[in-house]
This record gives structure tokens, sequence and C-alpha cells, in this order.
């Protein structure tokens, strides 16, 4: 199992920032889950044995945090915040809208494995409702219009 | 990234930074930056910890409780390390100010968790971001590498003999984590479950070393404290709730945003003169005064003080300073729904009264909103959240049962218009909500 050098040079670092090697483990999951696209069986083996920890132990990780997933994403994932400053100011609409437009419902992910589309919880962008998040990139003070406008600049991003 | 507002009654300290690219460790310093900790060097211990007690400083992820307290419960000799972790977790629902800290002054909460690393003897400190805010974990990761590079951190930092590492860390999505128990599970590598407490943190926490916990926004006031006293602190805001805070509206206004106003500014005032009042000359229904965790309050009781002491006498909480705003078109049983289906999708199911309580509650609403409800149903609803009080590990429990109680007491009669297969009175048919 390979990772960029980048990851490498990173995780070298880390385990030198705790007493336990596990404590590493969180933050490298996702970082590996960027990489890799989902925490396939290979990516939890791996790194069960970088931290001399069991499959089991990795898994039970996993299922507690929200962002981490064992099964792949579309390129770009689609987080439409719902949670009260959002709903009061459209959220649950933009996501209806969104699913429309992607043909796709919550986790869902289009045939073309671009897109995927996920209701979530706060992502601290109240004063900013309704927003989104769209891999890691914010997007705030959206409207249908905007939003269509965003998809399709993400498709083009891949296209060019 | 977010965008910033501004309204003549700020007081800009932890803010005065933003915008002004502080992010860059030169300008930061050239802004008055890591000034403060080579005072700090120069300072005992327990006189940091008693300036910091004088500012009444209060934590601002919600508690409230005297930051200077806190450092003080941690004892001076421990056989194990002690550690310092900034709480950057943010995630109560209409809570955005700790965004904007990391964003915009990164060195400054650097900065707070050396002071309080030295007040307690502490030379390991941890920043943890929580994991949606990637960007925010790029900045934090070069102003840590920046700060090392000019010799802050590390072996004897500023030549004072002293030695001091801070690390980032990153999580992966779990509004518990902010929980400090859970927070220090989730940093140990582990599922975010609560520990019980006693032992508190301050003598048992990371790895079982004494550590002072602190919210981001809370170590971010503290190099101003330093620099600029205890007493100028103490007079920004009201008795007992020393300084600033930055507080986040949201919801149904004219101008959301966040606003750093002195403790204690009026509510009202704040909701009609700073956020500009609400839009569509629709009236106020509702305020969430301190994220989705603390009581509701109804327009008759808004007339109020915005520190900790004044908005517990509500019987609400001053809480996360995320104030979101309801109109007259919104529905509280709705309103009440997505609290609990929140809360009942972030329980981890350790304590039976929280996993079974957010459940019930979450499919009760459900059940009662899409016209399917019963008269009893509105008693058990407080009945349940009542037992969940005080009943379990961290405050989540408790977080989901205040404000459902709340909605009922003070709303019941819009619960009762959902009753008898009624249909939503504020069922938004055919109406473009956006704009």
């Amino acid at each position: 199992m390979r990772f960029s050098e980048q990851f490498e040079t990173r995780f070298k670092e880390m385990l030198t920032h705790y007493p336990t090697k596990r404590s590493a483990l969180v933050p490298t999951l996702l970082y590996a889950q960027d990489e890799v696209g989902s925490l396939s069986d290979e990516v939890i083996g791996e790194l069960a044995r970088r931290m001399d920890l069991t499959e089991l132990e990795v898994r039970n990780v996993i299922s507690y945090y929200s962002m981490l997933t064992t099964k792949a994403r579309g390129k770009f994932n689609v987080q439409v915040c719902t949670n009260i400053a959002c709903m009061l100011r459209g959220g649950e609409e933009l996501l209806e809208h969104c699913e429309r437009k992607l043909g796709i419902g919550h986790k869902g992910t289009t045939p073309d494995g671009l897109f995927s589309l996920e209701e979530v919880e706060c992502i601290g962008a109240c004063s900013w409702a309704p927003a989104a998040q769209v891999n890691y990139d914010f997007h705030e003070n959206l409207t249908n219009a905007k939003m269509d406008q965003i998809l399709d600049e993400y498709k083009n991003k891949l296209n060019q | 990234m977010a965008t910033l507002v501004s309204h003549p009654d700020e007081v800009r300290v932890i803010s005065k930074r933003f915008g002004q690219g502080a992010t860059d460790i030169d300008r930061y310093l050239q802004l008055d930056g890591y000034k403060a900790v080579q005072k700090a060097l120069a300072m005992q211990p327990d006189a940091i910890i008693n300036e910091v007690k004088n500012s009444g400083l209060r934590g601002r992820g919600g508690a409230g409780f005297s930051t200077g307290m806190k450092w003080s419960f941690v004892p001076k000799q421990s056989a194990k390390p002690k550690y310092v972790l900034c709480n950057g977790d943010e995630s109560e629902p209409g809570t955005c100010k700790d965004r904007l800290i990391f964003e915009h002054d990164p060195h400054a909460v650097i900065e707070g968790v050396m002071i309080a690393a030295l007040a307690v003897g502490s030379h390991t400190g941890y920043i943890y971001v929580r994991g949606e805010y990637r960007y925010l974990l790029v900045i934090m990761q070069k102003a840590l590498k920046d700060a090392y590079g000019k010799g802050f951190l590390g072996k004897n930092i500023f030549g004072s003999g002293y030695d001091l590492d801070i690390h980032w860390h990153g999580g992966a999505g779990a509004y518990e984590v902010g929980e400090e128990s859970a927070l220090m599970e989730s940093l140990e590598g582990k599922r975010g479950i609560p520990r019980i407490r006693p032992p508190f943190p301050a003598v048992v926490g990371l790895w079982g070393g004494p550590t002072v916990i602190n919210n981001v926004e809370t170590l971010a006031a503290v190099p101003h404290i330093i620099l600029g006293g205890a007493d100028w602190y103490a007079k920004l805001g009201t008795p007992k709730n020393g300084g600033t805070r930055l507080f986040c509206l949201a919801g149904n206004l004219n101008k959301p945003g966040v606003y750093e106003l002195p403790m204690g500014y009026n509510l009202k005032k704040m909701i009609y003169e700073v956020g500009g009042g609400i839009p569509n000359g629709r009236s106020l229904k509702a305020v969430v005064p301190g994220g989705s965790s603390t009581p509701v309050l109804l327009p008759e009781e808004i007339d109020v003080a915005m520190d900790f002491d004044s908005v517990a006498k509500t019987g609400s909480m001053l809480g996360s300073g995320g104030v979101v705003v309801l109109d007259d078109n919104a529905c509280i049983v709705k309103f009440a729904l997505r609290t609990m289906k929140f809360y009942r999708h972030e329980s981890c199911g350790w304590c039976i009264p929280c996993r079974e309580g957010t459940d019930w509650l979450e499919k009760t609403l459900i059940r009662f909103h899409s016209g399917g409800g019963v008269t009893k149903d509105i008693d058990n609803m407080y009945y349940l959240s009542e037992n969940m009080l005080g009943k379990t590990f961290c405050p989540l429990g408790d977080a989901a049962a205040m404000p459902t109680m709340a909605f009922v007491k003070k709303f019941r009669k819009e619960f009762e218009d959902h009753l008898d297969g009624k249909p939503c009175p504020f069922e938004k048919v055919g109406e473009a909500v956006l704009v």
C-alpha cells in the first residue's frame, strides 16, 4: 500500500507529536481517505499495522466520525447544511434543489461518479446561511441559481 | 473566506486583527504579536493566573467557567506531563466564530496556548481543529511552522530556557468531541466517548496527565488580557463577565454576521440595531440566544444583557454566542424537530437516557409535525426531556433536553395547533423561500 510522499512525511512527523502512536489515528484516517477515496480494507489493514492496532479497533473509530467512510463517494461531495440557521434561510429547499438537479438523494452518487450528495449537520457557516461544502470548500449565502453555477464550475474543472 | 461585517457598537479586541493579514507572522509581529507571551515569560505562573482570574474571562465555548480558576486547578507538581488543549471543534449549531479567529488570527490562538502553558507549567500544547475546517487546519499548520521557524516554539523559547511544543490536530466530524472529555478521547485516537468526572481533566486528562482545555476564543483573548491588563479587560464587560464576545447573528435577520460586542450588550438592540432587524416586514417570534442547546426566548424576554449571569436569570444560557433569530413564519414544532434530529444524529449512544431519549423525541416530533400527534405527546416530550437532564456522562443529553422543554413550555399552543391531523399551519406551500 503506497501513499503519497506528502502523506508519509506528515505521518512520520505526526508520530513525534504524541506519546502514543494511535493518537495520530483520526487525522491520519482522514488524510488517507482524501488520497484513496475511501477507507478501503487495504487502507484499514495498513493503518492498523502501522499503529499497532487491530483492524477492528480502526473500524470502531471510523464508524464514530461522520466524515470518515468505507464507501467511495463521488469526485465532488456536495454537503448541504440543513441545521437550524440554514433551515431558516432555505437550507432544506437548497438540498431538494440539489437532489433534483443531480438526480440523487442523501448519500447518493451520480452514475458517472462525479457528484455525491449529503445532508450534513452544522458546518459553522450560520451567519452566512444557507451554506454548503463541496469537499472542503465552503460556499455561502447560497441560492438555487448560485448553487447551479457552483456545480457547473466543478464539472467544468474536471473537463479542463 | 467568510464575509466580515462591522457595526459602530463593536469593541474590537479578539477581532482587532481580522482582515489585517495577520496570518502572516511578520504582519502579526507588527500588530503587537508575540509581545504578550514575552511579557508572560517574565511573570510568575501565579501572577499570570491571577491576571486572567481578575479579568473576568469566562469560557467562551459555552459553559462560562472562569478561565483563571480552571487554570488554578492544575496541580503544581505532577509526575506525568501537563498539557494545554485548545478546543477548536466548533460545532454547536448557530456558532461560527472560532472559524473567523482561525482564519484571520491563528497566531493569537498559538500565543494564547503558550501563555496558558506558562501559567500551568506545561511544555506541550495541542490545537484541535474540526475536520470540516480543513482550510483552517492548513492555516494553523503554516502558522505553527512559522512560529517554530522564528524560534518562538521549541527549545528555549525567546531565550528563556523554557521549552514549549505546540502541535496541530485534526478531527473528522463529530459534535460530541466538542465536549472536553470526548475531545481528549478523540485526540488519543479513539471514538469520542465521554469520560466520567471526577477526576476532572485539570487533574487527570490527556494520557493521564493534568490538562487545561479551553475554547479558541477564550485562548485568543488571553494575550490581549496580558498586554492590556485585567482591569482594562474586565471593564469592557459587566461585573464578573469580563471583556467582549464574538456574537454570531444568524437566522431571520437583515444583517447576519459575526460581531464583537461587549459582554452584557442588550439582546434586543443586538437583534434590531446590530443585526438590522427582521426582514420582509415580518415580526420576531423567538430567539435561541446561545447555540441550539440553549432554551428559546420569547420576544418579551429579550430585553436582557448578554452576559452569562443575566441570561441565566431568564432561564436560558449565554452559551456559545450563536444567536439564532426566528421570524413569525417559522414553525416551532419543525424547529424543535430539526434541533432534535441533530442531537439524535450526534448522540454517541454511550448513555442510555441520551441515546434512547433523543431517538424517541425525534420520532415523536416527526409524527407530531406530520399531523399524527396526540395531546398526550406534548406532556410526554416534556417528561421525557426532564428525565434526560443530568443523567448522562457528557452534557449532550442536557443539550437535547433543555431546548425541547422550553419549546414545549413556551409554545404549547403551537404544538396544539398541530393536533387532530391538521396540516402544519406554517407549511410553505408553493412559496419560494430562496431569493
